[in-house]
């Protein structure tokens, strides 16, 4: 899994913690704070699982349970450029899976990760409405279809270059 | 409270309204299988092998939360039932690692043991799991994800602990149960009690094992090795043997290990006696001094790490004494080798605890080392079973000498309000000649948190004795809030103290739902106590042959050097 250094700012800290003391002692907390401090970050980093953990007085173990639990919760940041392949029927039965897979072996994260440098950030989704166009891949909201592998590339290097 | 009539199995059973199918069940003395409920620990439903046909009901329920009602009519011996609950266990095993043979919970598993029940086939969905690394980075536990059944009864017995450092993770086929970020325990502030281990029904938990270690030094030749056993294994061992709950197999015991080689076998009873002597003076001189209070007990290794990650601004109040376990290896590296010309480097001591979290303790830096090997009762059982002994017919062996007798006040060290009992017996009569009672009552039996006002010296002093980290958590709240007010304070991690630890033999949950395990364990102690020739520690003749052959005096220079210690914060992330 790729390592990304967590940038919270102060500004993000003080609104985790007026949701936490807003919060705290009800009972099913822990999941509208989480979903709050989702949407703070963008994601759920270990610092701020940690922070939440202390804040409602609720174990590590179960603040991770829960993240890792929902899909809708994620450990990982999103990137400056979204990557997002279809996987949807049409576009899985035209090899969109190797579609994935050399975007994958191009920026050298898995599939849900993001590069060490923010840059992108690869997803998966079940059908986009364009399977006349399978395989597609998404990249920050624009469409590429009738993709072959080494068309990968040269897209990822359009969005690299800026 | 008001009872309900319902039929089991066209059986009529009264049962108290809001309880549950299987408590009804238990009372008609009709068995339904359980798997991830366990008395004190959960009550979740989520594993299903107890489901029942019950009126009223839409399909199948889970009897161990399924409350009865007036009129309901229960059948737990269906062919529905009995399919279900077999495909179950198969599907539990599909994804079970069926490495039985040599596991260690081969024979006392409950998977197993439902599998045969249910005449299961290991192999109708296939084999599937994946194959997770070993987690043995611990001092004390190891965990093997892949005979996990996800139960989450060691989940629900950290939490109990308010420790929490365990937790379901992921989801469908990536779920496990582990620490969050694939943390190892030992990177956790997990504090080493082993209640998961006594609360697994199969083998994916269970302690480091020295068993190798000792058996390497049995037969080195330039070792001599020494036993010593923790006040609770007497009461405990015999289970390993089928020897009934409660039972006190002492002679059999110190019989059994001198027959594992060429080993002398000691009672640690008497370090307990010589901890009391340091702890009583302890008390005496902080109460005297306006030293700080409350003090809270140290031997319990389990408690003082928990005091290190979460309550740190309290290690002033928790006494210097080491554990009985440290102050006994201490002794017999210094006093015991220089008396018998032996190099302390080839004497190799072994401690037999009922507790995981010694085996940690065994390696914190500041208690220098003394001791080369702590092993479980457990461990100790299957030492004996490999060598063959008769432990049913071996006959009865007393322990070595100079280390042999202690007091009744050592003996109860093993069950909870044992040590706060045995240093009040002293301290009262450090401080105020023979008049004071024995037997102080108020603060024996299982429940979770203790308090009592006693007169000690002339002065009246409040004590507490709280047994699980989550009822000691409770009390030192009180402390710090202020609602409360206590000179001395014994903790102990483990809920009943000693005999109820994590190092103890697994108990078959049909045993462990029926029984008070931990009342029965205990009651062996408090009957030895009772029939000992001396009642409290500062009689023990060895104690006092120690301090005045070695020690000098309770406090004094030498007391401090060997058997006192100190402690240090740690992270809680």
């Amino acid at each position: 899994m790729s390592q990304i250094a967590f940038e919270g700012t102060e500004e993000q800290a003080a609104r985790l913690a007026a949701c936490i003391s807003e919060h705290r002692g009800e009972k099913g907390a822990l999941m509208p704070v989480l979903h709050e401090a989702q949407d703070i970050y963008g994601y759920l980093p270990p610092e701020v699982q940690t922070v939440i953990a202390e804040g409602l007085n609720v174990p590590l173990a179960e603040v991770y349970g829960v993240a890792t639990f929902y899909s809708r919760f994620t450990l990982m940041p999103k990137g400056k450029h979204q990557i997002s392949v279809c996987l949807g029927t049409a576009c899985y039965v035209k090899g969109s899976d190797k579609i994935l897979e050399e975007v994958e072996k191009t920026l050298k994260i898995s599939c849900g990760e993001c590069t060490s440098d923010r840059e992108f950030s690869i997803d998966s989704c079940r059908c986009v409405g364009a399977c006349g166009l399978a395989p597609v891949m998404i990249v920050d909201g624009e469409v590429y279809g009738k993709l072959t592998e080494k068309d990968v590339k040269t897209i990822l290097n359009k969005y690299a270059e800026n | 409270m008001s009872m309900v009539n319902l039929k089991i199995n066209g059986i009529p059973v009264q049962a108290e309204a809001g309880s549950t199918i299987l408590q009804a069940a238990e009372k008609a003395n009709i068995r339904i299988p359980t798997l991830c409920y366990l008395k004190d620990v959960q009550c979740v439903g989520s594993c299903r092998m107890c489901l029942v046909e019950a009126t009223g009901a839409r399909g199948l329920v889970a009897a161990c939360v399924y409350p009865v009602s007036e009129g309901m009519e229960v059948f737990t011996n269906t062919p529905k039932v009995r399919k279900s609950r077999k495909t179950t266990v198969e599907l539990i095993l599909s994804t079970h690692k069926k490495k039985c043979l040599s596991c260690v919970r081969s024979m006392n598993c409950e998977l197993q043991k439902l599998a045969l029940e249910y005449n299961a086939d290991e192999d109708r969905f296939g084999t599937d799991y994946a194959a997770k690394p070993i987690d043995d980075l611990s001092e004390s536990v190891v965990r093997d994800n892949s005979k996990c059944v996800m139960c989450t009864r060691c989940v629900a017995a950290c939490e109990h602990q308010t420790v929490g450092v365990i937790g379901p993770k992921n989801r469908g086929y990536a779920k496990e149960i582990g620490s969050p970020y694939d943390m190892p325990l030992a990177h956790t502030s997990c504090v080493n009690c082993g209640q998961c281990i006594v609360a697994c029904p199969v083998g994916a938990l269970y302690e480091k094992s020295s068993v190798a270690d000792v058996w390497g030094a049995i037969v080195d030749p330039a070792k001599q090795v020494v036993f010593f056993t923790a006040p609770s294994i007497k009461a405990t061992l015999g289970e390993a043997f089928g020897f009934p709950v409660g039972s006190n197999v002492e002679g059999k015991m110190v019989a059994a290990i001198k027959q594992l080689g060429n080993v002398k076998c000691f009672n640690m009873d008497i370090t307990a006696d010589l901890t009391i002597m340091e702890e009583a003076h302890e008390l005496i001189q902080r109460l005297m001094t306006g030293g700080t209070i409350p003090m809270f007990t140290s031997c319990c290794p389990g408690w003082v790490k928990f005091a290190e990650h979460y309550y740190p601004e309290l290690l002033p109040n928790l006494s210097t004494c080491k554990s009985p376990q440290e102050m006994f290896s201490a002794v017999l590296k210094t006093y015991y080798c220089q008396k018998n010309g032996i190099a302390p480097e080839n004497l190799y001591v072994v401690s037999v605890i009922p507790c995981t979290a010694k085996k940690f303790e065994i390696r914190r830096e500041e208690l220098g080392g003394y001791t080369d090997a702590a092993i479980t009762t457990r461990e100790l059982a299957r030492m004996i079973k490999e060598a063959g002994v008769d432990f049913a017919n071996i006959p009865e062996a007393e322990y070595d000498m100079p280390f042999g007798e202690a007091s009744g006040a050592g003996v109860i060290f093993g069950a909870t309000g044992g040590v706060m009992e045995a240093a009040l017996r002293t301290a009262s009569r450090l401080l105020g000649g023979e008049g004071h009672p024995i037997e102080f009552k108020e603060i024996r039996g299982t429940q979770g948190i203790k308090e009592a006002e006693y007169n000690v010296g002339g002065g009246k002093i409040n004590v507490a004795v709280a047994n699980g980290l989550g009822n000691a958590r409770k009390v030192i709240e009180q402390i710090k809030s202020g609602e409360k007010n206590y000179a001395f304070v014994e903790i102990m991690a483990c809920p009943g103290g000693c005999v109820n630890g994590g190092g103890q033999p697994y108990v078959r949950d049909e045993v462990r739902n029926s029984v008070d395990l931990k009342a029965l364990r205990a009651s062996a102690l408090y009957k030895q106590d009772e029939n000992s020739k001396y009642r409290c520690s500062h009689e023990t003749p060895a104690v006092n042959v120690l301090y005045k052959e070695f020690l000098v005096k309770p406090l004094g220079q030498k007391a401090h050097a060997l058997l006192h210690t100190t402690y240090h914060q740690r992270d809680k992330y």
